[in-house]
């Protein structure tokens, strides 16, 4: 029988070389009649590994990295198909720490199937939560993801549950199901993940959520800089079509669900709920007043769910093992898992699901290993671009939405960007308003001209003309812009600003004492 | 607009004229197949679409992915935000405009590169990023930006 070896073909795998990789191990193997068989997994997201590659032998699957092209013949001469000793070898994957003391329910498949073999995806325990599901009321599905504590995942951390029940409650003749996968926030990657590793359970997740609320239509709202996952997505739509788990009547139950992947245009703002259904419509994304909540009145104006990738990726595992197994997990409000990406200047950056309550500082260096760089950390910005920057002091706060709330700080999508003491965070503040500037969707002024003067007060503060006064003004424009603005592009482009003001006032050129507002 | 140009653009039209909120969609389309949207093409859009042509000007306005006029033989995205920041991005668009003589938005005289800023690739744990048409590169040092631009330059 042939030996399988896995070589991902997730876009960051493949971003420092995983495609060149396989290419040179199968051209390899034909040439020394190594009866192999290459698999294109997801990524186990040990990304400092990448490409890593990983040979199934009878104790487990084996793996080497970082593999390039380069080290290809030498692995073959090492008998690396047998497991054979090299200095890229890592040893039983399963095994590695990094994976051993995660937690992965959302994230159980990603990397160890093929991620468009539905075969695969049902042999590891794919589409247990449909068929449970198909055998419930809408009601009690809506119960089981409620009584699960999931909440959404996307940054505002809305309880699916309670949103879901509202659309079950709407009498309309159509009903949408639309997933957000426009992930703009910088640091993030997870729904990337979901979306080229293990489509189905995004795709499963959709349709229990259309069971539950009574929608037969969906659509997943894909960032554009996401070509690989938009091949993955529509390879594992028309398959899962095909087999009956899609379409007009799923598994032989009589209810429909059609989905199509719809590609975004490059705005950041229509991540935002509202503006990503004005630019599914066909129109400019322009954050619309609420309410109406879309739930009421969303796309084309019928009860619409809005999701978050992997608020709905948690959903098939909710289901096939029950409320109270996600629940389990976590801490006080914040339930179940979520999968955290540690990015930035980081040595050992990826993809770490835990249950809440896991601290920054075990993230950083019992995960990250410290910077890349080998320099301190200074400061860590969670959750986007509009999330907080955080010194040092803060880094023992458990990962929760509540105490991160009362840091002045938010969890969003669950990104970590760290930097080492080389950042100037004056020159970060006035990306934050820079940012703001260039994707505001201009429907309000506190955001659309707020954002430009911040950017010029920045650079006078940056040049040390009256840091003070200069100072004053960021933190007035920053109240108008948290008081004022309609959506959060706007209302929270303050939360950096201002963290990076009070954490490291000296960057601004002033002492700690003048800081305070 | 060429006959060509315009016989495709028409093609897309039928294709996505009565998809629901079909615009984005056919403005992709069009971009895939052609490079940008042609402006002289709106009138044709906004007839199908049953949209002024000030409508279809707002729209691709809005969306930085839509370009207007014909880009390079290769887009070379650079990532801004800020974990690509934290690991040298910064440095690295200093080096590529400097190395290829443009700023963002702008073309190569030799027709070979357009240069523009990206938001995030989804790479941030192999920061600094970025992406040469539809593949993206992680860990780029300006060695391997050099490496990528020579590569384009040369290509076809
Ligand atoms: C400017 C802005 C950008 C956003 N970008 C995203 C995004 O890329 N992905 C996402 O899921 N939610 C994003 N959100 C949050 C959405 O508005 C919304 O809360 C979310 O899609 C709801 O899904 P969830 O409850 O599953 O999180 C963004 C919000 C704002 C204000
Ligand atoms: S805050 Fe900015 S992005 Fe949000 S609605 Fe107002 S102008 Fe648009
Ligand atoms: S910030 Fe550059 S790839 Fe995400």
């Amino acid at each position: 029988m042939s030996i399988k070896v896995y070589i991902p073909r997730d876009s960051a795998a493949c971003s420092v070389g995983a495609d060149q990789v396989a290419m040179h191990i199968a051209v390899e193997a034909a040439r020394r009649g190594a009866d192999i068989q290459i698999i294109r997994n997801g990524s186990r997201g040990m990304h400092w590994l990448e490409p890593l590659v990983e040979v199934e032998t009878t104790a487990g699957r084996i793996a080497y990295g970082p593999v390039r092209p380069e080290d290809v013949s030498e692995l073959f001469d090492c008998n690396f198909l047998y497991g054979g000793q090299h200095h890229l070898l890592h040893g039983l994957t399963e095994a590695l720490p990094w994976l051993q003391q995660q937690e992965r329910l959302t994230f159980a498949r990603v990397g160890i199937t093929d991620p468009v073999s539905l075969q695969d995806y049902i042999a590891h325990d794919g589409y247990r939560g449909l068929r449970r599901a198909l055998e419930m009321a809408p009601e009690a599905i809506v119960q089981e993801v409620t009584d699960s504590g999931l909440r959404g995942r996307g940054g505002a951390a809305f309880p699916t549950g309670i949103k879901w029940k509202t659309v079950l409650g709407c009498e309309a003749d159509q009903k949408y199901i639309v997933c957000n996968a426009d992930e703009g926030d910088s640091g993030t990657f997870s729904d990337r993940m979901v979306m080229e590793g293990d489509p189905y359970v995004l795709i499963e997740g959709m349709t229990i959520a259309a069971l539950a609320v009574g929608a037969t239509k969906g659509y997943i709202y894909l960032r554009s800089e996401y070509p690989d996952a938009l091949i993955t997505l529509n390879d594992a739509i028309d398959r899962a079509n095909s087999a009956g788990y899609l379409g007009n009547d799923i598994l032989g139950s009589g209810r429909q669900f059609q989905l199509e992947v719809r590609r975004a245009a490059g705005a950041y703002v229509c991540g935002e709920e509202t503006s990503l259904l004005e630019s599914l419509e066909g129109k400019r994304g322009l954050v619309r007043f609420k309410p109406p909540l879309p739930a009421i009145e969303g796309l084309f104006g019928k009860p619409t769910v809005v999701n978050n990738v992997i608020s709905l990726a948690s959903v098939p595992i909710i289901l096939d093992k029950g409320a109270a197994y996600y629940r389990d997990y976590g801490m006080g409000r914040s339930r179940g898992t979520l999968p955290i990406q540690l990015a930035g200047n980081i040595k050992h950056g990826g993809l770490i699901e835990k249950a809440f309550g896991i601290t920054l500082r075990e993230l950083l260096y019992d995960f990250g290993g410290g910077s890349a760089s080998g320099r301190p950390i200074r400061a860590v910005q969670v959750g986007g671009p509009l999330g907080s920057y955080l010194p040092e002091s803060q880094f023992d706060t458990p990962l929760d939405y509540e105490k991160f709330s009362e840091i002045w700080a938010v969890l969003g999508h669950g990104g970590i960007v760290a930097f080492d003491d080389t950042v100037d965070m004056a020159k970060m503040a006035r990306y934050a308003f820079e940012f703001c500037a260039i994707e505001s969707c201009g429907k309000c002024t506190p955001c659309r001209i707020g954002s430009t003067r911040g950017v010029e007060v920045m650079d006078k503060i940056i040049a040390g003309k009256q840091p003070v006064k200069h100072i004053e003004l960021v933190r007035d424009l920053s109240d108008t812009m948290l008081n004022g603005s309609l959506c959060a592009l706007g209302g929270m482009t303050p939360y950096p600003v201002l963290s990076a003001l009070n954490h490291f006032p000296e960057d601004f050129g002033i002492e700690a004492a003048q800081s305070a507002a | 607009m060429k006959a060509r140009s315009t016989q495709n653009i028409e093609h897309h039209i039928d294709r996505y004229r009565a998809v629901e909120g079909g615009l984005l969609p056919l403005l992709h389309a069009i971009q895939d197949d052609l490079g940008y949207i042609p402006q002289d093409s709106y009138a044709i859009i906004g007839k199908a679409l049953n949209l002024s042509v000030a409508e279809v000007h707002g729209v691709v306005s809005f969306y930085h992915h839509f370009r207007t006029s014909a880009p390079g033989r290769h887009i070379l995205q650079l990532c801004r935000a800020e974990s690509c920041q934290a690991m040298g991005a910064t440095a690295l668009e200093h080096e590529a405009k400097s190395c290829l003589g443009i700023d963002f938005h702008q073309t190569t005289a030799d027709g070979a590169i357009t240069l523009e800023p990206v938001y995030c690739l989804g790479n941030c744990s192999l920061s600094p990023s970025v992406m040469l048409d539809e593949q993206v590169h992680g860990r780029v040092t300006s060695e391997k930006l050099n490496a990528l631009i020579q590569a384009a330059r040369s290509s076809e």
